[in-house]
């Protein structure tokens, strides 16, 4: 599986760690949901940091898309809702 | 569905409709190319424009450092003249212009950090755009329109998700550079005010000024005499110049009037005056 942390590259993880990805991708969303900044960091630095630890990353010159897309490191929590929509932050 | 893969879903849509405007599948591959280099453009002038706002962030800070210095000397100046007043007045000043420079380290900092994230993301492109050119040259020399479409669709798609992930960094820094840029330009019109000032900038502050009247009077009688020694040797030349300036100053107001009298009489009645009215 391909993961991609914006403004950092592309990792490939193995299927294994998916769970605790999900786990922690979950809280993410729950703390956006009910708009919790703390928690939204939190969550956001856990991810990233599994994103890391447990991937390989894939050399620059790769072309293939990723399943999976993180907001960046220092991504504030209204401007990860700002790339939920297909208007927002990502341009086209 | 989780934030991941709502975000990636995103980036694919964006790239579907990309794709599903374009009729014949090679173009779409030149018409990429040409949107890749760019960007590739675009992100170099970012990393430019970073830079530009952290140098102006070095200077300011280095003008601040300057001025905290000074008024530090100002204080051990005010003391050792038994004005401990003045010396808190200029110690004061110098908190300010300490808090300022606290402030300014940080967005060097942070600066400095996205001009870092932009030079790798513009690297990252870089040997992205070069696969792209060695896919797209393959895929145009060995597939007919109908085979080569999955292919194109596979690369254009991989480089399309890049293209925004570097667009976005792109937008995010220029953000970020435009709010430091603000504050950059408060600071500029705090020191211009006056409010951290010295003696520098031909600007005299009240601290410096009465620092200056009571060491200066010592000094005032080797000042005169140097100055009267200045004095002799180039006031001709000077009186000159004043003359000149003046008498032109003179014409230059007079003009106006002389052009306005005759306008309101009327050109009948105006009495004999034909030099006045050809001016």
């Amino acid at each position: 599986m391909i993961v991609r942390i914006s403004g950092e590259g592309q990792f490939s993880i193995d299927d294994a760690a998916t769970a605790e990805l999900n786990r922690l991708d979950s809280e993410l969303e729950a703390a956006v949901d009910r708009n919790d900044e703390a928690a939204f960091t939190e969550a956001l630095h856990g991810l990233l940091e599994q994103v890391r630890a447990r991937g390989s990353a894939l050399p620059a010159d790769t072309l293939e898309p990723s399943d999976l897309i993180l907001p960046p490191e220092d991504a504030s929590m209204d401007e990860v809702r700002e790339m939920l929509t297909e208007e927002g932050l990502i341009p086209g | 569905m989780g934030v991941m893969k709502r975000v990636s879903l995103v980036f694919k849509a964006k790239a579907n409709k990309a794709l599903d405007k374009m009729e014949d599948p090679r173009e779409t591959l030149d018409y990429s190319y040409q949107r890749q280099l760019e960007l590739l453009t675009k992100v170099r002038r970012g990393v430019a424009d970073v830079a530009t706002s952290r140098k102006r962030v070095e200077l300011q800070m280095n003008q601040l450092q300057q001025q905290s210095n000074k008024l530090e000397d100002q204080a051990r100046k005010a003391l050792g003249m038994g004005r401990e007043d003045l010396a808190r007045g200029a110690l004061e000043r110098k908190a300010s212009a300490q808090g300022q420079l606290n402030d300014l380290q940080a967005q060097y900092a942070q600066l400095q950090g996205e001009e870092e994230k932009l030079t790798v993301a513009s690297q990252r492109l870089q040997a992205k755009v070069d696969a792209f050119r060695t896919r797209k040259e393959t895929i145009k020399a060995t597939y007919t329109a109908a085979e080569a479409q999955t292919r194109i669709n596979e690369a254009f798609t991989g480089i399309s998700e890049e293209m925004g992930d570097v667009g976005m960094a792109i937008q995010r820094a220029e953000d970020k550079t435009a709010q430091m840029q603000a504050r950059a330009g408060a600071i500029d019109e705090l020191m211009a005010s006056g409010a951290l000032d010295d003696a520098v900038g031909g600007r005299r502050d009240d601290i410096q000024s009465e620092l200056d009247m009571i060491s200066a009077s010592s000094d005032v009688e080797n000042e005169l005499s140097r100055l009267k020694g200045e004095i002799a040797t180039s006031a001709p030349k000077q009186l000159e110049g004043g003359a000149n300036g003046n008498s032109q100053e003179a014409q230059g107001a007079q003009a106006p009037q002389g052009q306005a009298q005759p306008a309101s009489i009327p050109a009948a009645d105006r009495p004999a005056e034909p030099q006045d009215g050809e001016r």
